[in-house]
């Protein structure tokens, strides 16, 4: 049990509409995020005392922006995991008294391509020379990659595959603010065109433009915030290959592992003590793999979880209560939309309310599989 | 139609590209602890030591994983669905690759099926690509 002072998540809140926004620049995601999650907590931009987002526009950009004057800043950018990591980071700033209340922001005009910067990569980096002459495109033709590995190794058949979809477009449908709520079925998935085989379309992410933002501060505080505190109770990050084809195991995610572990120790808990789980998916096998790094499902196992009805509304681990990157949103580093759904499932007010969670989880990755960071929060202390 | 994206070597993987030029796939293994590793760096990723040297690979590998991609990359538009390869070196790495003289498609690729590196031209240097290899163990011509 640790004796320094918690620290916890005043607001959170996304852009007002996520999807094809072709009027908003990736600045003005951060902007109107940044402005809706100060609100949430019931502060004033005045209050922000440090700062935490990616490149571009990054935290200079941001804070310049909104008038704030940091006294810690924080541009770690290692992908769609990165606003968990901030999280950490500031966790572990307000506790060393580096700053008090700190703004993570995120906007991603990744759909519009509204002032965003360029994608192509350089032909002398390491992707540039041993992965993009083969002829990758994104994260299509790379995440998708250790799949059809671990089908083999562990019989996950591709009907397993496709119920993730399933699965989470039965959360869509509660959420009126998901970009696809039509249920589907597995042969609608499989049905669905080619992608990059075994992936079909359903099975890939959206393609969004939005913004969410947080607002972390001291847990003595929680008495002047607005909103019911979401306290961050144990925090982990890591990273392992940068490029796909140098992970060690196509079978699992080490920096999922190692992230997790570290997020559970400090909390103290196991998982049995989770109540919703949030797992980045920006592919149906990410889910599988994030279960069982997490320990939610043994080696082989998480693909017959989801298709037993597990992680479904009804089923005993809520997950992607928001209906995930598959069908609620992606805007490209989706990470901050999977702790909003988190913090609103342990407020109570999420739009797929499940049984108000004493732990809520969420399970961040970067790149392809390159990175991870997890956040356990919770109703109350630890 | 735009050219396929080629290589621009640095210098600690100068080596390994002129060893493609040379039709040799050079890798690199620590001289402490012995293990072979890809891709190039001056440092030992095992043990963390500098004292590396290069070698010749076998040329032989497995098929690790692939995905059969139809939303073709920049040049590679006229491939039609084209195989986006991870093969296990037989000295251990992998490495990404293209799959040649092999139809493909699922029913033709079959994980951990033998292969062999050959190579083709692209751009400034030759690119290590793979190809069934006829089932002979061994066969490396």
């Amino acid at each position: 049990m640790s004796h320094e002072p918690g620290v916890i998540i005043a607001g959170a809140a996304e852009t007002d509409r996520v999807g094809k926004l072709p009027g908003y620049s990736t600045l003005a995601l951060h902007v109107e995020a940044a402005v809706n999650a100060v609100r949430d907590a019931g502060l004033a931009m005045r209050d922000i005392d440090g700062i935490a987002t990616v490149s571009s526009p990054g935290p200079v950009q941001v804070a310049h922006a909104l008038g704030i004057v940091p006294r810690w800043i924080d541009g770690t950018g290692v992908g769609g995991t990165s606003f968990l990591l901030h999280v950490r980071h500031a966790a572990a700033a307000i506790r060393a008294g580096y700053a008090g209340t700190v703004l993570v922001t995120h906007g991603e005009s990744g759909r519009s391509r509204v002032g965003a910067s360029p994608r192509r990569g350089s032909p002398s980096s390491p992707a540039g020379q041993f992965e993009a002459p083969y002829g990758t495109f994104g994260p299509t033709t790379t995440f998708t990659i250790t799949a059809l590995r671990y089908m083999k190794d562990f019989g996950l058949t591709h009907e397993q595959l496709a119920y993730v979809a399933v699965a989470q477009r039965r959360w869509a449908a509660k959420n009126p603010r998901a970009a696809y709520r039509d249920p589907i079925t597995v042969d609608d998935v499989l049905a669905s065109r080619l992608i990059a085989y075994p992936f079909h379309l359903l099975e890939c992410c959206l393609v969004t433009d939005g913004g969410g933002a947080l607002v972390i501060t001291s847990a003595d505080r929680a008495g002047d915030i607005a909103r019911p505190a979401v306290h961050v109770l144990g925090t982990g990050e890591s990273a392992e290959a940068p490029m796909i084809s140098q992970l060690a195991d196509f079978t699992e995610s080490r920096a999922f592992r190692l992230a997790g572990q570290a997020a559970f120790a400090e909390a103290g808990i196991g998982v049995g003590d989770v109540g919703h789980l949030m797992i980045y998916d920006a592919f149906a096998h990410v889910p599988i793999y994030g279960l069982e790094a997490l320990g939610f499902a043994g080696k082989g196992e998480a693909g017959a979880f989801i298709a037993d009805g597990n992680t479904e509304p009804g089923g005993r681990l809520p997950l992607n209560t928001n209906g995930g990157g598959l069908s609620y949103t992606h805007t490209g580093m989706y990470g901050m939309f999977a702790i909003t759904e988190a913090v609103r499932q342990v407020r109570g007010v999420a739009a797929a309310q499940v049984k108000i969670p004493d732990v809520s989880v969420v399970l961040g990755n970067g790149g392809a599989f390159a990175t991870a960071g997890v956040l356990v929060l919770g109703r109350q202390p630890r | 139609m735009t050219a396929k994206p080629a290589p621009v070597p640095t210098p600690e993987t100068q080596p390994f590209w002129d060893g493609c030029a040379a039709g040799e796939l050079r890798i690199q293994r620590c001289m402490d602890c012995a293990k072979p590793y890809f891709e190039p760096r001056q440092v030992c990723p095992a043990c963390g030591s500098v004292n590396v040297e290069w070698f010749t690979a076998s040329g032989r590998a497995t098929l690790y994983s692939y995905v059969i991609n139809y939303r073709p990359a920049p040049g590679f538009e006229d491939d039609g669905p084209y195989a986006i390869a991870v093969v296990e070196l037989a000295e251990g790495p992998r490495m990404m690759t293209n799959l040649t003289g092999v139809p493909n498609t699922s029913e033709d690729l079959v994980l951990d099926m033998p292969l062999r590196v050959t190579f083709e031209p692209r751009g400034e240097v030759y690119l290590p690509v793979f190809t069934p290899a006829g089932g002979e163990a061994g066969d490396d011509r």
